[in-house]
């Protein structure tokens, strides 16, 4: 995989730009590519093309003004930007959050993880040429959304949480219909895997594509499902439980090859020990407060914190520089799983054909909103 | 020649069909042309070196190659299976021949890599 | 005289009509289709089912603005102009040779009707069928070539690979039927599939030559550019490949050469391997009644196959350029050979 490859032939290779506007690079990635006939010879990310400065945006606001920011950099998935934000200015102002709150955000958080999952099936399956599971994973998506709806208001930028607990507390009857959803999802996740997992020529796109060892995976500091399809069980839920994590039992799947067609089924699994999860979480939802006693304006002591959860793409820290008494962070920094990832496509793809460079881009699960904040 | 009548008629009907549709659609269809408009890019970004200054890979041209030495040999094919019935035994081991000296072709082509593509 | 030039032009003129009203229909099929297999609605707005979907489709394409893009100049303008229109030509004119119905000796204006095929006493039947059609390659590869597009330009170039690949594949997987019906005539293969083995079997090529008839269907769905085999459009990788500079009308011309293809492939698989309008057990009636019968019967079979387009589209996922490849040379191929070697195998066994 290292080295540079040696064409076969003398040609003059083509200089090709996949992206930014491009049906398959999942919003406005940009590879450059050098190709010598279909083969990649040479693959060069190129970002920035969303970038709003979100970090930056992070130092003239208060800590809960800059939730709706969160909402932006994983689009896809709201629950754990705002989640894993919330951390962080919970451990710098070193709240703790009542128990019933910390159960409705992790049961968000894995509504977010699924959603996220199924949308990343969808573009996934449509790069690769199957146009179908897309409308049916958007029918399962949507459910989850209209639950987002229901306690929040919002379906996609949820703004759902708040330092010190949630905003509000479940609407009545909520607990039901998301426990109705979540018992009819397995259901669906099979009729995915009907169409896919044993499909002859799926396995044939995604079997020893984008294949990254454990070793490498660590090296490019992957993390999420591309680094536990490599075979490493890392999980930031488990091995550094946040929420109340620790009082749930799921397990955490890993593939074995590392390759596309494990992350595959790594994040098909996920889905389920989410609903697992899910249900576990709402069987024991205790009653009680939603926000703990927080001052009207926060002010943080002098320090650096850094805390982070597990998203669905990886893990997302954010980090806090802190003067004293300050009511918003000196520094902010954002540690989005999208971006760390993105950094293994290049040796993902390398001596792969064009195709490939779709499939490998589909199983990073990458957003945009994330890499270029 | 009067076989040939229908089809000289049916291809005028084909070649008009187009013809009229595209001058049909000339007259009515909206038109504000723009230099700008009309700039070749690639997903959103000028490109830097246009496709006609680009070379492909030469594995297409080995493709068409082999392709014009089996297609030329299945055309021999055509008339033997119309003619199978009457050619009886001999006709069918004459082709085993014929097939057996393709067929030494298509394996050597197999072996040194000229199907294979990455 | 007269009355011969007008049957034939009865002839041209029917069978082109509903060659071209079936792309709309084909569109609203595939439309629905779509949405019956997505578990949506689909096209439902427009006229009773969302009917008149298709022409609202063609009135809005024949209305848009029709783009050059700059830097394609003199010939390379001229191929680009010239590539949707031979895509059409080709596809309209492959039909001449398909027979579509049975003929019991009819007659129109004191002149016999001479089988339901445009032109009855073309001798060539299935060669003429793969010459015109492997004409089609040159639009798609002279739109690529000529769109100054790199990505239309690797839609091109696949497409000339592709299509001439699976071409070999389904031009060896037909002998075997040629050497059974021992005709190139299409009609005549038709008739060789009438009655039935051991009185229930229908004598339809696809019991004995299954191997063939699936390698031809295989090659049908690539050399109609369908998924799984829509490499060369492949909008997740190419954009949209070949066609990603067209509009308006040139656009259309691709999209609807499309579909006649489909109908054609589809035409070709029922009468080569289905027994085109033949139904064993039913004894097609005499005169008029009698050719519609069968004409309907053919319509139903050319329809599943269609369908059956429709199905795999919204199914499968789409092959790698390199896998298709392999596929097509390393397996299709030998296949296809195994199925006429079979075939005269098996002939010669019984002429013994």
């Amino acid at each position: 995989m290292a080295g540079p490859l040696e064409p076969l032939f003398d040609v003059e290779e083509m200089e090709l730009s996949f992206g930014p506007q491009h049906p398959a690079t999942h919003g406005v990635l940009r590879v450059q590519l050098r190709l010598d006939g279909e083969k990649i010879m040479d693959a060069k990310p190129i970002i920035g093309y969303l970038h709003r400065g979100t970090e930056k945006l992070f130092e003239r606001e208060s800590f809960n003004q800059c939730i709706p920011h969160t909402d932006r950099l994983d689009y896809i998935a709201a629950p754990t930007n705002n989640e894993g934000f919330v951390l962080a200015a919970e451990k710098l102002l070193g709240i703790t959050v009542p128990p019933r709150a910390s159960y409705i955000r992790m049961i968000l958080a894995e509504l977010g993880r699924i959603s996220s999952h199924v949308l990343w099936l969808a573009t996934h399956a449509i790069d690769l040429g199957a146009i179908t599971p897309f409308f049916y994973t958007f029918r399962e998506r949507e459910r989850i959304l209209d639950l987002f709806e229901e306690y929040c208001g919002a379906r996609l930028t949820l703004n759902a949480m708040r330092v010190g607990g949630l905003p509000y507390d479940l609407p009545d009857g909520w607990v039901e219909r998301c426990s109705e959803l979540i018992d009819s999802l397995p259901k669906y996740f099979d009729e995915y895997e009907t169409l896919l997992t044993e499909n002859r020529i799926w396995k044939k796109r995604t079997i020893g594509i984008g294949v990254i060892s454990a070793e490498e995976a660590i090296d490019y500091g992957l993390t999420g499902p591309p680094l536990r399809g490599s075979g490493v069980r890392w999980d930031i839920r488990k091995v550094f439980p946040y929420d109340r994590y620790d009082e749930v039992e799921f397990e955490i799947p890993i593939g074995e090859n590392g390759d596309t067609y494990d992350r595959y089924l790594v994040r098909m699994e996920e889905m389920r020990q989410s609903v697992r999860i899910i249900r576990q979480c709402l069987d024991r939802l205790p009653d009680g407060p939603v926000m703990a006693k927080v001052p009207k304006v926060l002010r943080a002591q002098e320090g650096i914190v850094y805390a982070s959860v597990e998203a669905p793409k990886g893990e997302l820290g954010y980090m806090f520089v802190t003067t004293a008494k300050s009511t918003q962070p000196y520094r902010c920094h954002i540690r989005p799983p999208s971006f760390i990832n993105l950094q293994a496509l290049p040796a993902m793809v390398e001596g792969h054909l064009v195709a490939d460079l779709v499939a490998v881009i589909g199983t990073l699960d990458i957003v945009l909103g994330e890499i270029d904040r | 020649m009067t076989n040939y009548i229908p089809i000289v008629i049916f291809t005028l009907v084909a070649v008009s069909f187009p013809i009229i549709t595209l001058l049909i659609a000339k007259v009515i269809r909206a038109g504000s042309p723009d230099p700008v408009k009309a700039e070749p890019y690639e997903c959103g970004v000028a490109a830097e070196t246009t496709a006609f200054d680009t070379r492909f890979s030469i594995r297409y041209y080995l493709i068409a190659v082999l392709f014009v030495v089996f297609d030329v040999e299945t055309i021999f094919l055509f008339p033997w299976a119309v003619m199978f019935d009457r050619l009886a035994l001999f006709g069918f081991i004459e082709m085993m021949v014929f097939l057996a000296i393709l067929l030494a072709g298509y394996v050597y082509a197999w072996r040194r890599g000229a199907l294979e593509w990455a | 005289m007269w009355a011969e030039i007008l049957v034939i032009v009865i002839k041209v003129v029917v069978v082109s009509s509903v060659l071209l009203t079936l792309v709309p229909i084909m569109v609203w099929v595939e439309r629905r289709g779509a949405a019956m297999i997505q578990d949506r609605l689909g096209p439902n707005r427009v006229g009773p089912f969302g009917l008149l979907q298709p022409i609202v489709d063609a009135v809005k394409l024949i209305t848009k603005e029709d783009l050059t893009p700059s830097g394609v100049k003199g010939v390379d303008r001229l191929l680009y102009l010239l590539a949707p229109s031979i895509a059409l030509v080709v596809a309209i004119s492959v039909f001449i040779a398909v027979p579509f119905g049975f003929d019991p000796g009819l007659k129109l204006f004191g002149h016999a009707i001479d089988g339901f095929i445009v032109a009855p006493n073309l001798n060539l039947g299935i060669l003429y069928i793969f010459a015109i059609a492997s004409l089609g390659v040159y639009s798609v590869v002279l739109a690529g070539w000529a769109s100054n597009n790199k990505y239309s330009l690797m839609g091109g170039i696949r497409a000339s690979a592709q299509m001439v690949s699976y071409e070999l594949a389904m031009t060896i997987s037909v002998v075997g039927v040629l050497m059974v019906s021992g005709s190139f005539g299409l009609q005549d293969v038709v008739l060789h599939q009438s009655g039935t083995w051991f009185g229930f079997i229908p004598r339809w090529n696809v019991f004995p030559q299954i191997i063939g008839a699936i390698t031809f269907i295989v090659a049908a769905f690539a050399e109609t550019n369908r998924l799984p085999f829509d490499l060369v459009e492949a909008e997740a990788e190419l954009v949209v490949g070949y066609h990603t500079e067209y509009s308006s009308m040139r656009f259309a011309a691709f999209f609807m050469s499309e579909y006649v293809n489909m109908v054609t492939a589809s035409s070709l698989i029922v009468i080569l391997f289905f027994g085109g309008w033949t139904l064993p057990g039913f004894a097609t009636p005499a005169g008029w009644l009698g050719a519609l019968v069968s004409i309907g019967i053919f319509a139903v079979k050319v329809a599943f196959f269609l369908w059956f387009f429709v199905w795999v589209r919204w199914t499968l996922p789409r092959f790698r350029f390199d896998q298709l490849m392999a596929l097509g040379w390393k397996t299709m191929i030998p296949l296809a050979v195994l199925n006429f070697l079979l075939v005269g195998a098996g002939m010669a066994l019984r002429n013994l």
